[in-house]
């Protein structure tokens, strides 16, 4: 199958490396990614919550960029991911809104024609590709690594219908069919803060000492994220979260992507894994063989 | 020897004519979220409250908003700190027995107090906002370094040295771009922005 893949701004730099992990995984996999060309910033959290109309219109031109290729759009990003299909649903529903978006699209030639699904990666995988298919084209067993599997709030929320809002599986059961060993983890959902590390920094320190916390207990090797943000939050902060709370977290965290495209037989280079601050190795946590 | 000392502005004071006013623009905001009639529905159960993973730092609980606005009390709620803590995590969307869209009644919050300029002076949240809109506006993607430099340097300067640590660390795994990457139609890009300036403004009327 063929998808447009749309990076987003995050994925260009702090979180390269899921962008390469994933570019890996699906070219492992045989599925076609197609660069959304001169695609551009979809306005996040920031443009939804202080200007709706310009928001829904520079996500609108994402969209009908997007429309013309013809192919389902996958924004790995959370916060790319719930604002692309925040404004495709609003378009859907509120026509005076699309009408509005339309006016200012005009002026580029553009427009959206309603006729565009929004997902993400770890759907897909799920869905399109299937983790039996995954797991038969698995070249390194993941067996002895436990792992937390980390979904953050907005692929699952508020309502994506693709899996469960409290307790999701979608990655448990992917990783489970990898070999890997899924710890107790209640926190799977819990908000890491994600912009209030900057704004309010107390309070995010504070959502994510509980999340390291909650993994570390119960032994976790690694953290997987779906998401930049949730990403750079948990691993960058680390020291600061230690120092704080007088803690000893050195938790790996990485995108799930990289976690499976080491088990697809990606180098730790080709998968961006070099690219963290804390140091590990995950042949080293990997006690199992090669298949 | 007056001139000398500039008077501070003074806080704008919301009346009681205000209030009408307030709620008026806030109905409009509302009527434009998806299922967001379902304000009138809630049963004050306080799911909400329970689920926010920061309702303990807030001064008004998210019940309590709702509370407050059919007490007809808007100025508490545009002057609380609770709608800028909010993370849009949507777990008390999720949890809302009556499927109150609590998170996006916090965004039209926050769209309305910001409109009304109804915050504090080198506020986070409105100076971390205007960085972002800035630079997307300027290169149509969003650059992190000068996303950070331009939001500390019109909040609190001395707070980028703590920073250097991390973005020398960030910087040597390739994590950090050092020139921000411009998208092709920069300039049909501003023109489309400009035109939805324009659209912004423009408010359906609905009947009350």
């Amino acid at each position: 199958m063929e998808y447009t893949y749309y990076p987003g701004c995050s994925l260009e730099a702090s979180g390269k490396g899921y962008d390469e992990s994933l570019r890996f995984v699906f070219g492992a996999l045989e599925q076609k990614l197609v660069e959304l060309e001169d695609w551009n910033c979809c306005g996040a959290t920031y443009y939804m919550s202080t200007k709706e109309t310009t928001s829904l219109v520079i996500s609108g031109r994402i969209l009908a960029l997007a429309e013309k290729y013809g192919h389902d759009i996958l924004a790995p990003c959370s916060s790319c991911y719930t604002i692309l299909y925040k404004t495709n649903h609003i378009l859907k529903n509120n026509f005076i809104m699309k009408a509005k978006v339309d006016q200012a699209l005009k002026k580029d030639n553009l427009r959206y024609n309603l006729d565009l699904k929004v997902r993400h990666p770890l759907e897909v995988l799920v869905n399109d590709i299937g983790i039996d298919s995954i797991a038969s084209k698995a070249k390194i067993s993941l067996d002895g690594i436990k792992i937390a599997p980390y979904y953050g709030c907005q692929i699952v929320r508020p309502d994506r219908g693709f899996d469960d809002k409290e307790n999701p599986q979608m990655m448990d059961l992917l990783f489970a069919a990898l070999g890997a060993e899924n710890i107790y983890f209640p926190m799977k959902v819990r908000c890491c803060g994600g912009m209030l590390m900057t704004t309010y920094p107390d309070v995010a320190l504070e959502l994510n000492k509980k999340i390291l916390e909650s993994a570390y207990e119960n032994a976790a090797d690694l953290v997987l994220t779906t998401c930049p943000l949730c990403q750079i939050n948990l691993e960058a902060y680390q020291n600061k979260i230690n120092k704080k709370f007088k803690t000893d977290f050195h938790l790996p965290i990485l995108f799930f992507t990289q976690a499976l495209g080491f088990a697809l037989g990606g180098t730790s280079k080709e998968l961006g894994i070099q690219r963290s601050i804390i140091p590990f190795q995950l042949n080293e946590i990997v006690k199992g063989e090669a298949r | 020897m007056k001139k000398l000392f500039i008077k501070r502005k003074k806080e704008r004071e919301i009346d009681v004519r205000n209030e009408d006013k307030l709620r008026t623009a806030f109905l409009l905001q509302v009527a434009n979220i998806p299922g967001g009639e379902s304000l009138k529905k809630c049963i004050q159960c306080g799911s909400c409250t329970g689920s926010c993973p920061v309702s303990y730092t807030m001064d008004i609980t998210p019940r309590e908003i709702i509370a407050l606005f059919r007490a007809k009390d808007m100025k508490s709620i545009l002057s609380s700190r609770t709608i800028w803590i909010c993370a849009s995590c949507y777990a008390c969307t999720v949890r809302c027995p009556q499927g109150v869209q609590v998170t996006d009644i916090l965004y039209a919050l926050k769209r309305l107090a910001l409109e009304q300029r109804i915050f504090p002076k080198r506020f986070p949240i409105y100076s971390l906002s205007k960085s972002f809109i800035f630079l997307a506006n300027r290169y149509g993607r969003s650059y992190e370094p000068g996303l950070i430099l331009a939001y500390f340097l019109r909040t609190n300067p001395f707070k980028l040295v703590g920073l250097i640590p991390l973005f020398i660390k960030l910087f040597f795994k390739g994590r950090i771009r050092l020139l921000p990457n411009k998208i092709k139609g920069t300039k049909t890009f501003s023109q489309i922005l400009k035109e939805a300036e324009i659209m912004e403004m423009i408010v359906p009327i609905r009947e009350a």
